[in-house]
């Protein structure tokens, strides 16, 4: 049951196999059994879950189900859900009760998905190994010494470990990919504006994007249709007709023209994981893509610009933690400023102060031009790279990140060699690109993500090319050992 | 670019966050090395790029000058740490 396609448990809904009441109760027990170990579940919605299954199972009697409704599904605790706590991973928020829903979670709960909780992640989204969440680091179901990435590690866990068939995730500098990486799963940022930032907690405005995490590019592609979309509350929403991403995928790839940065494969690269990515587009290549290498000559920039942007964007939005009107509040302040600092010095953990300290220090007199313009400006140079490389290619490849899943605690104090590990992603969020990673194999028995990359608002594209993939591969249906029983 | 711990102090305080003493140092070392990462971005010369604020350079949507939102004030104020009669409580700030 547990490894099923979304279409096989919608088929199983309809054909009355099973209900949806059913379906939750048994992935609820999953997370029961299993997450002990894992922690990337920090709320479980089970009441309410059960509630909304019960509901979905009335809608499927009387026809009207779509491919989600009765489907269960968990959401990155990121995204505001009325009614429970929306904590994002930090104890400033650790007492917030969302007032209303985010856009995507409400699109998903109006599709008839049932939401059964919400998943860890690194405190504020700041993170690549979830080990700066205050409910404690996610473990890697394949190997439970790793991290299983970051900062949506407890999305990427649990649907590895088939806690539920899918989950949600955002993508700032490579949240959703990285993770969907280092835990074997498939995962989707889409083109910046393309799924409402209403609800979703803000870290930085201009690069932050909600996503897709599944076992499979169709499942991806099944959910992403529902959570994208126009939303007049989002003032960055993009007015524009979605794609119907399922039709797409069954397109033959033949004559496709796949780039290959030459920077993303330098004799850096680790050897193992080249031998992955060299394989997987040597399958992409059988079923009739032409492959052409490409040159993203600024992409090198890309890491020392987003750790300019990021964190402006990060101090600005998170100005409004401010111990008055939600959020933590020290014990007895003594005058107003004391209020603010200790709220804040308390609340926050170490990560996000650093970043908002970054973000303080470029922002101040004297320093705007020499980085926050500078960083602009290199932003500008990264999106006339890639604009120049599509005019060749129709999809970029690369590793999702330079290595697998790396050790609990390897990097946790040098945040700068953290920062390192989104060297591979974080250039398609400055320039607003659509990314995804896929599955494509293992090394030391931990697995490597194949990262696509698609022009503007080519999600349809990205998931064709991956769906067929995964059509040649079984890398997506493997499940880590321990996580095989019913 | 190294960052010493009496520039964390002031930053800290333009961000209004509170930082133990024995932590400062510890700060400006980390701060330091994340500003020399930055500072790679030296190598190109950027004269004449016109800075990007938007993947889209999309402008901000405007929208008519009316209410759009209902009154959700003790909805919205259940998660305040401490309020009375519909207002925020802070310590008193003029005596």
């Amino acid at each position: 049951m547990y490894n099923q396609s979304l279409k096989q448990l919608s088929t199983g809904l309809r054909n009355k196999a099973f209900s949806s009441v059913e379906l939750s109760h048994y992935f609820l027990q999953r997370i029961k059994r299993f997450d002990g170990d894992l922690n990337s579940v920090i709320t479980l919605n089970e009441e309410a879950a059960l509630q909304s299954a019960a509901q979905a199972d009335k809608s499927i009697s009387m026809g009207e189900a779509g491919l989600l409704t009765g489907i269960p599904l968990l959401h990155k605790d990121i995204f505001c859900t009325e009614g429970l706590r929306t904590s994002c991973g930090s104890k400033m928020l650790d007492n917030f009760i969302a007032p209303y829903n985010a856009t995507a979670v409400e699109k998903l709960a109006q599709a008839g998905a049932v939401m059964l909780g919400k998943t860890n992640m690194d405190e504020f989204a700041m993170g690549s190994s979830n080990e700066t969440s205050f409910y404690g680091g996610v473990k890697n179901p394949w190997n439970l010494q790793t991290v299983p990435g970051g900062s949506s590690g407890g999305s990427a866990a649990a649907v590895a470990a088939r806690l539920a068939p899918l989950a949600s995730g955002t993508d700032t500098g490579g949240s959703i990919r990285q993770p969907a990486a280092f835990c074997g799963i498939t995962g989707i940022k889409p083109t910046y504006g393309r799924v409402s930032r209403y609800g979703m907690i803000a870290f930085a405005s201009s690069l932050d994007q909600g996503g897709a995490m599944a076992k499979s590019a169709e499942d991806a592609a099944i959910m992403l249709q529902s959570m994208s979309g126009f939303d007049e509350k989002d003032s960055t929403s993009v007015d524009r007709p979605v794609d119907d991403l399922l039709a797409h995928l069954d397109r033959p790839i033949k004559g496709l023209t796949i780039g290959l940065p030459k920077e993303f494969f330098s004799d850096d690269l680790d050897a193992g994981i080249a031998e992955k990515i060299e394989q997987a587009i040597d399958a992409i290549k059988s079923a009739g893509a032409t492959i052409k290498e490409i040159s993203l000559p600024n992409i090198n920039l890309s890491v020392p610009a987003y750790y300019v942007v990021a964190p402006a964007e990060c101090s600005a939005n998170l100005s409004r933690f401010d111990g008055v009107r939600f959020g933590y509040r020290c014990e007895e302040p003594k005058d107003l400023e004391d209020l603010y600092k200790r709220s804040r010095g308390e609340g926050f953990g170490d990560e996000v102060k650093r970043r908002i300290m970054i973000g303080a220090y470029v922002l101040s007199a004297g320093y705007y031009d020499a980085y926050y313009k500078k960083a602009q400006q290199v932003r500008r140079l990264i999106q006339q790279d890639f604009a120049r490389a599509f005019k060749d290619v129709d999809i970029i490849a690369s590793a999702t990140a330079p290595s697998v899943a790396f050790a609990a605690g390897e990097k946790k104090d040098d945040p700068v060699s953290m920062y390192l590990s989104d060297i591979f992603t974080i250039g398609v969020n400055l320039a607003g690109l659509p990314g995804m990673s896929v599955p494509c194999g293992f090394v030391d028995d931990k697995p490597v993500g194949l990262q696509l990359i698609g022009n503007y608002f080519e999600e349809a594209r990205l998931l064709n090319v991956a769906h067929q993939y995964q059509q040649l591969t079984d890398w997506h249906l493997r499940v880590p050992a321990g996580y095989e029983q019913e | 670019m190294s960052i010493r711990s009496e520039e964390v102090m002031k930053i800290a305080h333009l961000a209004r966050l509170g930082i133990k003493d024995e932590q400062l140092s510890g700060y400006a070392s980390e701060l330091s090395n994340i500003m020399q990462l930055v500072e790679q971005m030296n190598q190109v010369d950027t004269t004449e790029i016109e800075p990007m604020a938007h993947p889209l350079d999309q402008s901000q949507r405007l929208r008519l000058d009316v209410v759009t939102e209902n009154n959700q004030r003790e909805s919205l104020q259940k998660n305040a740490p401490n309020v009375e009669d519909g207002l925020f409580l802070v310590p008193r700030v003029i005596d």
